[in-house]
């Protein structure tokens, strides 16, 4: 019972999050909120008994992938600025 | 306002379409065929105690062998797109770092590459494997490069050890097929004590390659994309 209301208020902030990634202004935000969207979701795996995949979203979803993210970010705004 | 509510009904429809899953989901109580063979024959079968593990490697061998190879051609595009003049990044200009994030990575990142290692080697016995361990390895690298940003890392390196641990995997695969039943076939060692570092056959020396093979075409990515940074 406990980990289905745990199961659920992650589910409402990992939507709460996405929204946060497609709609917000500044792009660093999203870039942020994208990585914050895979934490959450590796914890959710983590809780439905997925301990690998939660592993692999939380070392590449939410790390590797975000880093990437801030450097092409970085690489595209030297190019246009 | 015609785009939005047009937006908003396909929606609904999609919503109405995936109802009837939703309503008649109930959960499954018991295992489907195949999922039930894997959970019954696969300790014995492949010895290993992590069943993940036993899927990832040996039962559905040749879809990690595919993985890795989307990675390595990701790994190879990127490097192609992104490819550094000589000598350009020798006058790159980069933000100085903080002594609380230099001193604090000098004593992680060591910590790091030795979690990564042992999530690789003790895949078959806990959560993780080649790909978690790889991972893991790379971020370690991130951090690295992160407190550190004049630091050259070896691309030679990172090459020759990319290199190595593919061809091993497939050299692996194909003595299966020579000295055992067939393409990456984990009866090539023997099965050992059930639970044990040296169990599961060959499961833990593909998984070594593997790990190392991620890594390398992780730390490939992140290296070419910090070599095109400036600061300035």
């Amino acid at each position: 019972m406990i980990n289905l209301i745990i199961a659920i208020v992650i589910g409402v902030l990992i939507l709460i999050m996405a929204i946060i990634a497609v709609h917000h202004k500044n792009i660093v935000v999203g870039i942020i909120a994208a990585g914050v969207v895979s934490l959450f979701a590796s914890i959710l795996y983590l809780l439905l008994a997925a301990p690998d995949v939660a592993m692999t979203e939380a070392a590449i979803g939410s790390g590797l992938s975000t880093i990437i993210f801030f450097y092409v970010l970085n690489k595209i705004k030297r190019q246009n600025g | 306002m015609v785009k939005n509510s047009l937006i908003f009904i396909v929606l609904i429809g999609f919503a109405v379409l995936l109802a009837d899953l939703f309503v008649g989901f109930n959960g499954n109580t018991d295992l489907n065929i195949l999922a039930n063979h894997y959970a019954v024959s696969g300790p014995e079968e492949v010895g290993s105690a992590n069943l993940v593990t036993a899927v990832v490697v040996t039962y559905r061998g040749l879809d990690t062998l595919g993985e890795v190879t989307i990675l390595f051609l990701a790994a190879a595009i990127v490097s192609f797109l992104l490819k550094v003049e000589a000598g350009a990044s020798r006058n790159r200009k980069l933000r100085s770092t903080s002594e609380i994030l230099d001193t604090a990575s000098r004593i992680l990142v060591p910590v790091i590459f030795l979690f990564g290692i042992y999530v690789f080697i003790n895949g078959h016995l806990s959560p993780g494997g080649g790909f978690q361990g790889g991972a893991i390895i790379a971020s370690g690298l991130v951090l690295m490069l992160l407190a550190q940003p004049a630091k050259e890392v070896g691309h030679k390196l990172i090459t020759l050890v990319e290199s190595i641990s593919g061809i091993s995997f497939v050299l692996i695969g194909v003595a299966g097929v020579l000295f055992a039943a067939g393409f990456l076939d984990n009866k090539l060692l023997p099965l050992g004590t059930f639970g044990t570092i040296f169990s599961a056959g060959v499961i833990p020396v593909i998984y070594i390659f593997v790990g190392l093979k991620v890594g390398a075409e992780l730390s490939g990515i992140i290296t070419n994309l910090h070599e095109n940074q400036n600061e300035a």
